[in-house]
Formats: structure tokens, sequence, C-alpha cells
């Protein structure tokens, strides 16, 4: 038994204690903005906040997730958009999209605790999430976009 | 034929829009009518057969139908707006609306890069009708002619001579009673006046998008759902020999196993067969594949491993093969000796890795069969799950979501197909799920190929003659039996093609056995022979000592037309093969790149190519940093594109952006083997695709103005990336990239 927020709502768990948290959140709570992109923690489809920063969900097993805090896409901009969502947007970074909720949970995070970053810093963090589309020109430029606001 | 209909009164759309709405229909081709044309909407009618159709809500909101495929290309996005542009709509009060598949829609299959250029003008064409019929509903009412009457400001049909307007929802209703007309009486706009065509704007469903809304195939949730995963045979052609499923049963979720048969060949669409693993949730079907045992019989197909197979093709392409094109005679030319250069060249298979698995939900019902699916092609899943389950096409309701990610992968609905068959066999609606292994084990890979190319040159170190080979496992041999050498498509694709002022010329395809399922990837096959033909002319003018540009220059000659290949023979008068497009863009990327001007740091070079696709004409710089490990960056790519009329450049510009992140993953380490029958790649750590510290740093896209036709954007600007690139590390190192990725040649 396992319990934990998501969103800011208590969940008990009592499932499969293997169970990553990305086929929680996506199959039982029906949170289908997180994404599931390779399963091994390679590509950051799945990234997440776990107490504020970014993990990949799917490599994290439910039984190690007692007491965690967890936030997806959809909480995001539940209080009016996020800066790192409105960047963005207005720097139209998608393509197709599929990796781009992660890719925003990741500079959340990133911003959190860097929140001037140079280029090389938003390398260094963003390089754990692949968009195949090529969209990382557009990302890096939005990152500095969304830094120049308060998140 | 497009003719137009207004369907408003037959109820067509109600349910939406309500009983007084604008509704347009245009059809594109005479077939009967079938069923559920748009998604949750019925057509109550079998007198027409709706292809695109806008319909303007009495509130004003103007709803658009989307009836080709969204995975990042930017197509429900860019066909809209053509038709908003020519109503005057305000894009901001526009709805797009996702077509089901149908064969009303003519084809579907969103792949070859041609949405715009074929629907460019049936948009406009919708847009204007809608215009004129609002203007004369507005003219009606008022009682004045129609000249009076203008549709300006945007949304709004105003009376030159007085102050009275209407907003086109209060004329929706009047519209409606209207008859249609005639094409001759449409006025299109001057291309002066266009608010949205060429004109910038993000994508639709950007906002959607960065909130995580559920809009791709993996998100689809129907209730009562099951979950599958598939084991599927390692080697093609391969077959259950035994099952134990004791283990796999005992995970928790688990519900059964159920074989999926084997395909009867050629494979074709069909799925691969297998045994699938059904569950409650998605973990616990990948779990309980996981503890499956089977054992396979693997039939003929594991006589192949990559490091054999690869001498094989590459003597066929030393040898003398089927000819494709020929001018002049370049066995006489060779005769006469004089300078003679050889290369060979060699580019293995990849596999397509969208970052959305293949992925489907099928709900069989009796014999009613409705599917969900992230699809390039909602047609070919139609007749793909009709034909496994026995059905009429039109007894398939296929759902399209958006794709996260196609590049030709999802024209094929093999996946969809599992879910169908899987969805009877239980009774209940299954989602079938690909997890990233299946996805790379299992891919309709892009071919292999080896090219062998041969010149011999004049005093002046110009070309006299110029042989060039291909072999390379063929696409159709996934459609037929005894399939060896490429069709007219494959040769078209830079190969019959030839832009070069040489006198003499042969282009042959040689013999090459598929042993793994073929498919088409972003840009196809002009990726193998755009690497040979831009490295060899790169190669030709380091033997002569010449600059790159100004050797390719000379190549391509005055301006006149050339052979357009087979396959584009149809196209040929709207679109020539112009040299004159062709070295444009190439003088301009040289210009804005500085080619030429920029002083040489140790370490580092600039390398060019040019390449036509898909009818648009593309040429690229590339500048390179080598480390002395051998370590590649790619600081700046610089790329220049003609592609006629360009409906939204800001999402040709994401498309050649991200078509040097593409290239960026070929060049570097894009590389498929077999060994025995058996893919040896699984997930991203040992199929390596392009991160962002591995992309180029910044790339410039310029667009160049033109009112030539509308072309391709989505593939083009792949090609001439991985010669550009390796040209550059070339200039940068003097070591001469022949066979792909780079991994294979001492670089990271």
């Amino acid at each position: 038994m396992v319990q934990l927020k998501v969103n800011g709502s208590a969940h008990t768990f009592d499932g499969d204690p293997e169970m990553p948290l990305l086929w929680y959140l996506r199959d039982i709570l029906g949170l289908t903005g997180t994404k599931f992109g390779c399963g091994m923690a390679l590509c950051g489809a799945c990234t997440v906040l776990q107490n504020g920063k970014a993990v990949r969900s799917c490599s994290k097993q439910m039984s190690t997730l007692a007491g965690a805090e967890i936030t997806t896409i959809e909480a995001l901009g539940a209080n009016g958009p996020n800066p790192v969502q409105k960047a963005w947007t207005e720097a139209s970074v998608p393509q197709c999209g599929y990796c781009q909720p992660g890719q925003i949970m990741q500079a959340v995070s990133l911003l959190k605790t860097n929140p001037k970053p140079s280029d090389e810093d938003i390398d260094s963090v963003m390089t754990g999430n692949i968009c195949r589309c090529g969209t990382y020109q557009r990302i890096r430029a939005a990152i500095k976009e969304a830094a120049k606001g308060a998140v | 034929m497009i003719t137009i209909e207004n369907v408003s009164r037959r109820g067509f759309l109600q349910g939406m829009l309500g009983a007084s709405a604008f509704v347009l229909c245009v059809r594109v081709i005479p077939t009967p009518l079938l069923a559920d044309a748009v998604s949750g909407l019925t057509v109550d009618t079998t007198a027409f057969h709706p292809s695109l159709f806008v319909g303007i809500h009495t509130d004003g909101t103007v709803y658009i139908v989307a009836h080709r495929s969204e995975m990042g290309n930017g197509v429900r996005t860019s066909l809209p707006r053509i038709l908003a542009d020519e109503l005057d709509a305000d894009w901001a009060r526009v709805k797009v609306i996702q077509a089901d598949g149908g064969e009303q829609y003519g084809g579907q299959d969103t792949d070859g890069s041609h949405s715009v250029r074929d629907f460019f003008d049936t948009m406009r064409e919708a847009g204007a009708t809608a215009r004129l019929m609002l203007v004369r509903a507005a003219a009606q009412q008022w009682g004045v002619p129609e000249s009076q009457c203008v549709a300006d400001p945007v949304h709004t049909v105003a009376d030159k001579n007085s102050s009275r307007k209407f907003e086109y929802g209060e004329l929706a209703a009047a519209a409606a009673k209207l008859p249609v007309p005639k094409k001759e009486e449409l006025q299109f706009k001057p291309a002066s006046a266009w608010r949205y065509i060429g004109k910038p704007a993000r994508g639709f469903d950007v906002p959607d998008i960065c909130s995580g809304k559920p809009l791709f195939g993996m998100d689809v949730r129907v209730d009562g759902m099951l979950y599958a995963a598939v084991a599927h045979p390692p080697v093609l052609g391969g077959k259950v020999k035994s099952v134990d499923d004791k283990a796999a049963l005992q995970v928790k979720g688990v519900k059964q196993t159920i074989p999926i048969d084997p395909f009867a060949p050629p494979h074709a669409f069909q799925p691969l067969g297998g045994v699938a693993v059904i569950a409650d949730n998605t973990w616990s079907a990948f779990k309980g594949r996981k503890n499956l045992k089977v054992e396979w019989e693997s039939g003929g197909h594991t006589v192949y491993t990559s490091a054999e197979f690869k001498k094989e093709l590459q003597n066929s392409a030393r040898q003398p093969g089927k000819e494709v094109r020929a001018t002049g005679n370049v066995d006489a030319e060779f005769a006469k000796g004089g300078k003679i250069v050889e290369a060979e060249y060699y580019a293995p298979h990849l596999a397509h890795a969208s970052m959305e698995p293949p992925v489907a939900v099928a709900d069989v019902r009796g014999d009613k069969v409705t599917v969900w699916a992230p699809t390039q092609n909602p047609q070919a899943v139609q007749d793909e799950v009709a034909k496994a389950l026995k059905l009429k096409k039109e007894d398939v309701t296929c759902h399209v979501t958006l794709l996260g990610g196609g590049f030709g992968r999802k024209s094929k609905p093999d996946y969809a197909v599992e879910a169908a068959v899987l969805s009877k066999k239980t009774g209940k609606p299954v989602k079938v799920v690909w997890s990233r292994e299946d996805d790379i084990r299992f891919d309709y890979y892009h071919t292999v190929a080896a090219m062998y190319m041969k010149a011999s040159l004049d005093e002046s170190g110009k070309p006299k003659a110029w042989l060039q080979r291909s072999a390379f496992p063929p696409i159709n041999s996934t459609f037929a039996p005894d399939q060896f050498y490429g069709d007219d498509g494959e040769m078209a694709m830079g190969w019959s093609q030839f832009p070069f002022d040489v006198p003499n010329f042969r282009a042959e395809n040689c013999k090459a056995e598929a042993h793994i399922r073929i498919g088409w990837l972003r840009s196809v096959a002009n990726i193998y022979h755009a690497f040979a033909v831009q490295s060899f002319a790169n190669e030709l003018a380091h033997e002569v000592n010449r600059d790159p540009l100004d050797y390719l220059l000379a190549l391509i000659g005055p301006q006149r037309t050339v052979f357009t290949g087979e396959a584009e023979k149809d196209t040929a008068e709207k679109y020539p093969f112009d040299t004159g497009r062709y070295r444009h863009v190439l003088e301009l990327v040289a210009e804005k790149s500085g080619w030429g001007k920029k002083p040489k740091a140790n370490g580092s070079g600039m390398g060019i190519a040019v390449h036509r696709s898909f009818l648009t004409y593309v040429a690229t710089v590339i500048e390179v940093e080598v480390d002395d490990k051998g370590a590649v960056r790619i600081p700046h790519v610089y790329t220049v594109l003609d592609a006629g009329i360009v409906a939204n450049p800001e999402m040709v510009r994401q498309q050649f952006e991200g078509a040097a992140v593409f290239g960026a993953s070929i060049a570097r380490t894009g590389e498929i083997t077999a060994t025995k029958g058996v893919v040896n790649q699984s997930n991203f750590n040992d199929y390596q695709v392009a991160r962002m510290n591995d992309a180029p740093f910044q790339t410039d896209i310029h667009i160049v103005e033109s009112n030539a036709p509308p072309a391709g954007v989505g593939e083009p600007g792949v090609p001439p990336f991985v010669p550009a690139l390796c040209n550059a590390i070339f200039a940068a190192t003097g070591k001469r990239v022949r066979e792909l990725p780079l991994t294979r040649n001492g670089f990271s």
C-alpha cells in the first residue's frame, strides 16, 4: 500500500509494487499528458516532478513513492499559464508535440534550480529529453524566454 | 474534378452546427457515399459525397475539416488557413475538425510531402465559394447589388455605400439557402491580398499540446478497454513453435494470452503474428510478455547478417545492373582513358523511432469496427482491418488522432490490425501498445544501400562521363514476392534525375534481396542517392583542386530543364526540374553562409550540398568542428529552399530545422543491423538519435520568394544534410566519409 499525492490530491495504490509511476498515472489515474517513450529513462518523454524535481516516471517504481508529491503537466497551468508553457507557445516549439510535456516539465525543473541558465546549462540538462522532430533550437530559445520572466 | 455542394439543408453536421448553419462540402471524387464522414457525426443523405468542407455556425464559428494526418508536419494548420484566407475568416474563430478515414476524401495517405501541393487549389476554391455565398446573402437582405458588398473587414460582409455590415454568423442561415455558385463566378484573391497564405502562424494544436491534453493515439481510453502487448517473431516470417504462458498468466493484471496468426506472404501491412498478452493495464501486459516463453520457428531470413550482406550488396553495385537512365555513351567515353575517379558509398538501414511508438485501440462490435489510431493512412487501416476480419471496408471506422511523429512508419497499419484482431477475440475494446523495443526491432526499415560511382574528367576537371550504380532491397519487397530492384519512385528520388551538365551519363540499379520489412522513411531513397551524388561531386572538386561550390556550379551548367524521372512524369509540366532554381538555392546558401569568406580554423570546416526532392530545391551549408578525438560539433547550418508558394513560412522553417536534426541523427549514429535475421538494436541506448547536444546548435532557414506552384516541405530538408555534413568533415579533417554513420569512421 503506497500513499502519495498527485497534483495535490491524495491517492492510495495497492497494485503491483513494481509498476512504474508512468503507467499508474496514465492507465490508473487517466493522466495521459505524461508520455511513454522508451521505458528505460532514456528519452525523457515521461518526465514529471517529484517533490519539485524532474524524474523519469517510467523508471520510478510505485514501491519507492510513499509520501511523494508528484506534479504532472496537467497541473502545471492549473493556476494560469505557467511561464514555461507560455514561452513554449510563443516560440511555437512543438511539431508533433508528443515529447513536449516531458520537455516542459524538465525545463520547469531546470529553471527552479537555475533561473538564468546559459546555453551550456540548458544543453546539459535538456540533453536527456529526445525530440525526434528536432525542436531543440526552439526549446533553447523558449527556456531563455521563460527565464526572463519569474518562473 | 472538384464540385462543391451546399449541404446545409441536408442536416449534415447538424449536431454540431445547428439547423441553420451554413455548410459547404467539396467533392473531390464522385464515389458512392459511405457513412460517418466526420468523427462522431452522421451524414443523412446518399446524394453526395463530402470531402473537405467548411461550415459556419450561426455564432460565427467556422469549422474546417482537416482530412490529412497531423504528425508535426503542420497540416492541420496550413491547409485550413488556405481556406480561411480565401473565406476572409478570422483565424481565431476557426475550429479544425479531424476527418475520419473515408474514400470520399480521395487519398488520405499523408506522406510524400504532398498535402499542400495537392489541396492548395481545392482549399482556396472552397473558401472563395463560401465567401461569395455570404456576400450574396448579405446583398439579398439589403436589396443591393452584389458588387456593392465586400467581405471586409475579416469575418464580415460590409455594404460599401453605407455603414451596414453583417457578421458571418448572422449570414449563415441565409447563405445556407443559396445555390452554390459556379467556379467561373468565383473571384480569387490576388496574392497581394492574402491574409494567411505566406504569413507565419503557429500550429493550431500548440496550446493543447503544451497543456498535456489527450490528443495522441497513446492517450486514447475507451470504457472497458483491455491492454495488449504482442511478442512478435524475432525473424521476419517466423512462426510460433510452442508457448508456455504459465508465468505470464501469474502476473497481476494479466488476463489471458492469445496467438496472432502469422501473415501469408507478402507481409505488406499485415501483422507479424506472434502471441499477445492481454491485461488490465499496459504495464501488466508488458510484464506478462516478458514472462512468456515462446519457441519460434524462424524460416529462411535467418541468412540475414549485416556484415556479410554488406559485401554482397557492394558486389552487386560493382557489376552492371538495370539501366535506369542514360544519355550519350559512358562506356565509349571511359574506354578513351584519361582521368578516371571511382568511389563507393554505403548507407545502412534506419528505424523511424517516432517518439510515440505504434499504438492503436480497436472496438469490434458484431460486424462493425471502430479504430482509434495515430495513422498517416486511415483508409489503409480500414482496408487492412476489413481484410483481417473478413468485413467490408465501410464497416470499419477509423478515427485519426494526432500522431506523436510518423516519418513514414505510421502509414503502415499493422499495429491497428493487431488491435482489431484482439478485440474480436476478446469481445472487448483492446489497446495494443508497442514498446520502444517493439518499435525498433519490428519496423518497416529504411533500406540499406550501396552505391558505386565512376567519372572520367577532361583537362579542365569537368566530367565527360558519369556512371552511378545503386543496390538496395527495394520497398516493393514489402508488397510482392521476388522484388529485387527499385521502382520508378525510388529511381526518381535523385537517381534518374541528373541535374549536371555531363554529356555521357548512365544510372543503373542492381539486384538486392530484402530480409526484413522495408518501408519509406522521411525523404526515402533521396537519403542514400543524395549522399552518393553530392559526396562524389565534392570528391571530384577536391581531385582537381577546385572550390566545391564553384565546381558544383560548373557541373550544373546553364539554365535548362532536365528529365524528372518516370515517377514525376505526370507533374513534370507543372513542376519541371529547373536547373536555374537548383543553382539559385546553391548560390544563395553560399551567400548566406559566407562560403569561402570565413577564415578556416584548425579542426573546423564547411560543407555544401544541393538536392531537389518532392519538387523542392534545397541547398545546405554546414559548419563543423572536429576535435582531436574525433568528436563532431555542428555549430551552424544554413539552408536555403525554394518550395514555390509557401502556405505557412513558420511551419516550413520548423520542417527544415527539424530536417537538420533528423539528418544529424542519420549521419552521426543512424544504423540498424541484423544478425541471423534478428535486428540488433532495441532502444535509444543502442539506436541513438540526435539529442540537444548532438544536434546543430543553430539552423538558419531562408525561404526563396516564389510564385511557382507549392511543392513539398516535410521531407526535402533531409537529403542534402548528410552529404553537406560529410563534406564539411572532409574540409575539417581530410577524412572522407563513404560509409554511414560517422561512428563507423572514428567520429563521435
